[in-house]
């Protein structure tokens, strides 16, 4: 069954920049409807709990902030249309999405894509086995479900959401064994000036950073994972010291630890697909987390009536992208014509110094996940890069000797990126091996988004559609 | 796994997995449900190694489980009393 929908804007996410674009273009009079995978609105950051939680305050401002936008949005106009995947958005603009139970069809003059981003992961061997799961996903599993992603674990990777996704753990009554951070003390502290403009978020790193002391968890900085290990799913993680360029020291001394769960990440990608499926013009921003689109202040992209905000535009964090959105909502309003330039003038100018700021914040946590190339160097060759096809890097490598010098050509040859997550966990990897060989971003490309941007059962594509219904020319006669 | 303080799981359910009945809460994903009763290895990878739930937002595609017959996402899975879960395993296909 699919369901017809006219608006005058479609919002293409539910986190805090999609929720907040849609609330500002809603609250400037437009017909907004808000499209969203999850079950809620809230998106990643500010997930909307499965379980019932009754100690609300113990969950934290995230949490707070997303009960704020699920109210504001219930109160408001805005249509939101939970549980919908877009799937195929066309120019002008259509967007079909499915549903588990069906499917719709939206059509709007006007975009906004507020798509988040996805975890990067720097392959190690044993990062498939199961048990290994990235620091979003067990943020996933700590909103959502109330569950903890191991009773024993090892937080590696890099960034603020060691800390955060550590705590979390220690909080739920989980063990950490060690939190493995690739950044140095000193490379935290140069992010400090930045970060002066968001006291809260310092409290709160800070505090989360006296529990992990209180609980005597070993903070290894300038570590990274070596190798997972188990039989059925990961029973131990080795660790070892890096220099500042994330190469494994010489010599290091490595350590075990013994664990159910390896939680990893190494910050976080734009998902630029669905833009780029409409032909946005992109650019290779490394500070934002790789391919992000070529935007004017407030969203607008170079497709007229398509614009763009949050971390999916450029990885900002989230106070950010909730002001982008807002942004982005007034402006598609002014080019609708349904508020004038005056209005839109003032309700833009005190949003412009406040995403300013909030903005300074995230580029300084985003200078601690930046790509450290002695890591990328260390992959070995038997490591698996990408996860769907079982592609090795000797695999990637072999096929960069043979002259690929563009992900289309690597795609056909070794069959990297081409399984159901389509290129989104191999590509910013490969990507980095490209570039250790002196290959620009820009002339190695992204992969290609098509359709299906997200993998869905055929039943999706078919609808209603009863091949025996069709009424079939008669056939030639024979003779 | 499952976190007690200040949490009110909803309605306890059964379901089953590769014919292994499993308790589960309304409200809960099927992945996390999984996870809590021990089950890490959802699937096989394409070289016949074990896989489980890895980015856990529906972005892998490394927890997909056959669901009542069609293949779902177990990390976005809600729970209900009866579902029927196989994994997908290399035997299987070839």
């Amino acid at each position: 069954m699919c369901a017809d929908l006219t608006a005058d804007l479609v919002v293409l996410g539910g986190g805090p920049a999609g929720g907040h674009a849609a609330l500002a273009a809603s609250g400037a009079g437009l017909d907004v409807v808000l499209v969203d995978e999850g079950a809620a609105p809230g998106g990643q950051v500010w997930r909307a709990p499965g379980v019932a939680v009754s100690n609300h305050a113990a969950l934290g401002p995230d949490h707070r902030a997303g009960e704020a936008l699920r109210a504001a949005l219930t109160a408001s106009k805005v249509r939101v249309l939970a549980g919908h995947r877009a799937w195929l958005l066309q120019a002008g603009f259509t967007v079909h999405a499915a549903a588990a139970d069906g499917a719709a069809r939206l059509q709007a003059p006007a975009l906004l894509l507020a798509p988040g981003t996805t975890e990067r992961v720097i392959p190690f061997p044993g990062w498939t086995l199961p048990g290994v799961m990235g620091l979003a996903g067990a943020t996933a599993l700590l909103k959502g479900n109330r569950m903890l992603p191991g009773r024993k674990v090892v937080v590696a990777g890099a960034g603020p959401l060691l800390v955060a996704v550590a705590a979390s753990i220690l909080k739920g009554g989980g063990t950490v064994a060690a939190v493995v951070d690739l950044g140095s003390m000193p490379e935290w502290l140069r992010g400090v000036p930045a970060m002066l403009g968001r006291p809260d978020l310092i409290l709160r790193g800070l505090g989360w950073r006296a529990l992990l002391l209180r609980h005597g968890v070993p903070y290894l900085t300038r570590h990274a994972v070596l190798r997972a290990e188990g039989d059925n799913g990961v029973a131990s993680v080795t660790v070892a010291p890096v220099d500042g360029d994330g190469a494994f020291e010489p010599g290091g001394n490595a350590r075990r630890f013994e664990v159910d769960a390896l939680l990893v990440g190494h910050g976080l990608v734009p998902a630029s697909e669905a833009a780029r499926s409409l032909g946005a013009r992109h650019l290779h921003v490394p500070a934002l987390g790789g391919w992000v689109p070529e935007l004017d202040g407030l969203g607008r992209s170079s497709i007229a009536g398509l614009y763009i905000a949050g971390d999916g535009a450029g990885v900002r964090g989230a106070a950010a992208a909730a002001l982008a959105g807002a942004q982005a909502g007034l402006a598609v309003a002014h080019d609708l014509g349904r508020i004038d330039a005056a209005r839109h003038t003032a309700e833009q100018a005190p949003l412009a110094a406040r995403v300013a700021r909030a903005a300074r914040f995230g580029r300084a946590m985003a200078a601690l996940v930046r790509i450290r190339p002695g890591l990328i160097a260390a992959i070995p060759p038997e490591a698996t890069i990408c996860r769907c096809e079982d592609v090795t890097r000797a695999e990637i490598e072999a096929a960069f000797d043979e002259g690929a010098r563009q992900i289309g050509q690597l795609k056909a040859w070794t069959r990297c990126g081409m399984g159901p997550c389509q290129g989104r966990f191999c590509g910013p990897t490969i990507e980095a091996l490209a570039a250790q060989r002196g290959i620009a971003a820009e002339a190695f490309g992204p992969m290609v988004a098509r359709p299906p941007l997200r993998p869905m059962p055929i039943g999706t594509l078919t609808g209603d559609f009863d091949p025996a219904a069709l009424t079939l020319p008669p056939s030639l006669p024979s003779s | 796994m499952r976190i007690a303080a200040g949490v009110e799981r909803g309605p306890a359910v059964t379901f089953s997995v590769d014919g292994v009945a499993v308790a589960g809460h309304i409200g809960e994903t099927v992945g996390a449900a999984l996870l809590a009763a021990g089950w890490r290895d959802l699937r096989s990878g394409p070289g016949g190694g074990g896989r489980g739930m890895f980015c856990a937002i529906g972005v892998c595609q490394e927890c997909v489980v056959m669901a009542d017959g069609v293949v779902r996402e177990a990390c976005r899975l809600p729970v209900r009393d009866g579902l029927v879960i196989t994994t997908r395993r290399l035997r299987d296909v070839r």
